[in-house]
């Protein structure tokens, strides 16, 4: 390097144009570069932004389908939709929600004890959004706030679809009810399905045909800003958005004749127990009481945790659904099936007389088993052994068959397995056999049957254990001397055309290797039963005939030196009363269960009101059968 | 048609038209300011897109560049020895203004970049990005070049004194521009590509130090633009939001006041430094190529006349002032796009807002002086 540098202004200009290319040349591989990075954006990856872009500007907004009607077999509305209003807030329009709130609560719409739940439920809100403070307000409470709503800016009242039961609790063991999606009911719907649902059926049809009810919900395209408000405009367009209408459920038509359901429901008020009716020619289910029931419109509009707690304590259980999951021992109803047996495995002679007098002993025994109320029948064949309810008689019965052949024998009748009826919940009961007894059973002593149990079983007394619904299944399945329907609720849909589509009963494997002439004798006794038997009384003056069968189920064992006195013992230790029935006898159009807990002797407490649903189903305003239809 | 034909005799003598001369006698450069005017006009129609359909934007923009304008044709009449005479001045002014408003900043709350004069609000910084290039301009004029070392440490502790002032402030954007406003000059004297080399080395080092100095904020810039998805709803919104933006234009684009992305406060800053993604949006590539286009004639134009310039003083300003230009648009354009980091450096001409539209302009407006007072040689 010189010492001294002189400027060369010829050469500088030549230094600063070369730079000055460079640097432009520069310039154009930047933009280049940008022109690639557009490229990129805009035209390779451009439908995955626009797809972005579009998540970001829309927002899809649910239209709820309307729930699908729930009618009778004629047509009558069981459950049905209703507009309720609610009370509902917009957090940013209201200055002080506190306030507003403790306001709310002086003119009673809100509950003091609720205030801490809304102002949760308004925290976790979008400023913007409207909140719901109070549900299924009345037309009361709605015009109390109605004359007030200037002093509530940001409140407003809302309609919704709610559902509603315009018969309060009836059939509310077979309905069921709709309540609020839990976190349980999320595991096993689709999320999306239900955006815009609140109420998902719980129990009954509400629940087991909750998918055909439902329907499919709409959607609405709404275009939000960046701060999730919905606005109208996008700049200076309002752009165009779908709208996809939602599809209503089906309304279902179900088996149930409310009429036939209200008599039921009358006949036993006041107790507690369970009526199931049923067609047995197809397994409509006519009537399904469980009382005491509750009122279903409680859980749409969102149960509180006392009315609950008030439902669930109660001592008389009116959540329990006896018709489906209450097990009794059948009693004396079982004796039908038995004698079947006998006679199916020519075990018994049915015109032999035996000797009724008041106990049976298992030879080299001394236990005692009892006749009922220690009667005495005398000589008693078949026939009569099953209208008066002997119990020596099946006792001598049972341990002929043994129990390997009982418990064979009465399988096909539905016993120790579901029905297959159209709702969830069913219980199996039990029907015990050997093998069940070494299975269940942990102690070497206890796995062994004892004879002394088949003889109990002979009478429906011991590990024997029905539902109601079972037994009314058992009624039609002698009714129909074999055939098996499975029970059903719902009879028939509607679709959203409005297009009624049939639903087809379902057959199952029926009762085999029973013959003709055993089934008629055993009817015949069953006849005997309502005619000259222990429900006499009720069969008297029928316009039909019909066949019953009586049953009392011991809750309360008696000692062997004791009597059993029903008004010494506690009410809710007396037996529980059965009867089974089913008419016209020849051509069945009925058949029925009926229990009443704690109601003592089946042909006292039962049988009558077996008689009330019978009628009311088999005649007509004057008193006269209906011709079969 | 700076020029037309006359046939006079056996001589074709060419002469200056009388639009030409009008220019020539107000010493502005016709394509220049026409390709400065189509920014300027294109960009407020994009904003009145981008501020909501808002007037008083409008209104505020447009008296900006009025003024702007007026500055320009103002600082093209200067004689260019008078304002390399003063460069001097003006630096020591402009660092003293921005000791004054670190002062100020100390004293009051935090963040301070500009001094309150009542009528107007002054950034100094902005003062600074003419002031810096001026001074290394002026600074080598007199020196051959390439500069030598001595002079390069002079020429670094030039830059480096407001930049860090600005730097402090904090803002990140406006240093870098000052600091490539003075390196372009350096460069543009014929800095040796090895020290470039080494430069950027030492660069390279200096950032992984800086990284120590940086506001927390910063950082998360940085490492936001590394990788938006870290943090989709905090400082990686930005950047996620405009890319959505340009990617949706597509093509052709949503159409003038219908990008959602923008339309709907999608995208943040719409108005401001990410008024580029709106362009994306509702004019589509194509309406990003047109700007470009544009951007890209008024900076080869403005080197054309830098290299028409003979003294070194010219040349060296004229030719950084140029490139800033372009310097401008390609770190917008890099962070809206997510090439480059978010540094909050305005889209020039078309983001709304801050004196820079009025500095911009006062370049082009010393540029055109520069170019005007060349001799000019031979008929």
């Amino acid at each position: 390097m010189p010492a001294v540098r002189i400027k060369d202004h010829w050469r500088e200009q030549r230094m600063f144009d070369q730079r000055a290319l460079v640097t432009a040349v520069l310039m154009a591989l930047a933009t280049v570069g940008l022109i690639v990075r557009l490229y990129s954006l805009q035209v390779s990856n451009h439908d995955k932004y626009a797809e972005l872009s579009q998540g970001n500007r829309v927002r899809n907004e649910p239209i709820p389908a309307a729930r699908g009607l729930i009618v009778d077999r004629h047509g009558e509305v069981i459950a049905g939709n209703q507009p309720a209003y609610q009370l509902e807030l917009v957090p940013e329009e209201v200055a002080d929600v506190p306030r507003t709130l403790a306001s709310l609560v002086e003119i009673g719409l809100i509950r003091a004890e609720d205030v801490d739940d809304i102002e949760r439920t308004i925290e976790s809100s979008r400023r913007f959004d409207s909140v719901p403070i109070r549900l299924r307000m009345s037309d009361e409470d709605v015009a109390r706030f109605a004359v007030r709503r200037f002093e509530f800016p940001g409140l407003d009242i809302k309609t919704r679809q709610t559902r509603f039961y315009p018969n309060g609790g009836l059939a509310v063991h077979a309905l069921g009810y709709v309540g609020a999606i839990s976190e349980q009911d999320l595991k096993h719907i689709d999320r999306a399905t239900y955006a815009g649902t609140s109420l998902i059926g719980k129990l009954g049809v509400e629940s087991a045909y909750e998918h055909e009810l439902h329907g499919n919900n709409g959607f609405r395209e709404v275009l939000v800003n960046a701060q999730g408000r919905s606005v109208e405009r996008q700049g200076a367009f309002v752009p165009d958005l779908r709208v996809k209408p939602p599809n209503p459920g089906d309304d279902l038509v179900l088996a149930i004749d409310l009429k036939i359901q209200r008599v039921a429901e009358a006949a036993l008020a006041g107790h507690r127990g369970a009526v199931v009716a049923l067609n047995p020619n197809n397994g409509d289910i006519l009537a399904l009481v469980s009382l005491p029931g509750f009122d279903p419109t409680l859980f749409g509009r969102g149960i509180t945790a006392h009315e609950y707690g008030a439902l669930q304590g109660d001592i008389d259980k009116p959540l329990l659904n006896r018709a489906l999951r209450g097990t009794y021992p059948p009693g004396s109803t079982i004796k039908p099936a038995m004698a079947l047996a006998g006679l199916t495995y020519h075990l018994v002679d049915p015109q032999a007389h035996k000797l009724c007098a008041g106990s049976f002993h298992l030879p080299g025994s001394s236990h005692m088993f009892r006749e009922y109320h220690n009667e005495k029948h005398g000589y008693v064949d078949l026939d009569d052994a099953i209208a008066r309810s002997c119990d020596v008689y099946f006792y001598g019965l049972a341990d002929t068959l043994g129990i390997d052949r009982i418990a064979t024998f009465l399988a096909p009748f539905g016993f120790g397995r579901l029905t297959g009826i159209d709702i969830s919940g069913e219980r199996t009961g039990l029907l015990p056999s050997r093998e069940w007894k070494a299975r269940t059973f942990t102690k070497p002593g206890e796995q062994v049957w004892f004879p002394g149990e088949t003889v109990n079983f002979g009478i429906g007394q011991g590990y024997l254990n029905v539902t109601p619904l079972q037994l009314a299944h058992y009624a039609g399945i002698i009714a129909m001397r074999g055939k098996v329907w499975k029970p059903r609720l719902v009879a028939a849909y509607r679709d959203s055309q409005g297009k009624l589509h049939e639903v087809a009963p379902q057959q199952d494997n029926e009762v085999a290797g029973v013959s003709a002439e055993d089934w008629a004798r055993v009817v015949h006794g069953m006849v005997g039963v309502t005619q000259h038997g222990t429900a006499a009384a009720i069969g008297a003056h029928a316009p039909y005939t019909f066949a019953g069968k009586t049953g009392t189920a011991q809750v309360f064992t008696v000692a062997q030196n004791e009597r059993y006195n029903a008004s010494a013992i506690n009410e809710r230790l007396r037996d529980h009363s059965w009867f089974i029935a089913f008419a016209p006898a020849d051509e069945p159009r009925i058949a029925i269960a009926v229990l009443q807990e704690n109601g003592g002797a089946g042909a006292s407490a039962a049988a009558p009101i077996a008689r009330k649903v019978l009628d009311a189903y088999l005649l007509d305003d004057d008193g006269k059968v209906k011709p079969p239809p | 048609m700076m020029y037309e034909e006359v046939i006079s005799g056996s001589r074709t003598r060419r002469t200056l038209t009388g639009a030409a001369r009008v220019l020539f006698a107000l010493k502005i450069d016709g394509p220049l300011v026409i390709g400065l005017a189509l920014i300027a006009a294109y960009g407020l129609i994009v904003l009145y897109s981008a501020s909501g359909q808002s007037m008083p934007t409008i209104y505020r923009t447009g008296a900006r560049l009025a003024i702007g304008t007026v500055a320009m044709l103002l600082l093209a009449q200067i004689n260019p020895n008078f304002l390399r005479r003063s460069t001097p001045w003006l630096y020591a002014a402009g660092c003293l203004l921005l000791l004054v408003v670190a002062a100020i900043g100390h004293i009051g709350m935090g963040a301070q970049r500009w001094l309150d004069l009542k009528i107007f609000r002054f950034q100094p910084s902005e003062l600074m990005k003419l002031a810096v290039p001026m001074m290394c301009a002026w600074y080598l004029h007199e020196r051959p070049l390439p500069p030598s070392w001595p002079s390069l440490a002079a020429l670094a502790g030039i830059i480096l004194l407001p930049v860090g002032l600005t730097a402090v402030q904090p803002d990140l954007g406006t240093a870098a521009l000052i600091a490539a406003g003075g390196a372009l000059v350096i460069i543009l004297a014929g800095l040796r590509l090895r020290v470039i080399a080494g430069t950027l080395v030492l660069g390279a080092v200096g950032a992984w130090a800086g990284w120590g100095f940086m506001h927390d904020y910063q950082r998360k810039r940085v490492l936001t633009f590394l990788d938006p998805q870290t943090d989709p709803l905090g400082a990686g919104y930005h950047i996620i939001q405009s890319q959505i933006a340009i990617g949706s234009g597509g093509v052709f684009g949503k159409g003038w006041m219908n990008g959602s992305q923008a339309q709907l406060e999608f995208l943040p800053e719409r108005s401001t430094d990410f008024i580029f993604a709106v362009i994306g949006e509702e004019f589509g590539l194509l309406g990003l190529l047109v700007l470009l286009l544009l951007y890209v004639f008024v900076v080869s134009r403005a080197i054309f006349l830098a290299t028409q310039t003979q003294e070194t003083f010219a040349r060296l300003l004229a030719g950084s002032i140029a490139l800033t230009f372009f310097v401008y648009v390609f770190i917008n354009a890099g962070m809206v796009t997510g090439l480059l980091p978010v540094v909050g450096v305005p889209l020039p001409l078309v983001s709304y807002g801050g004196s820079s539209v009025v500095t911009l302009l006062a370049g082009f407006g010393i540029l055109m002086a520069l170019y005007s007072r060349r001799k000019l040689i031979g008929s």
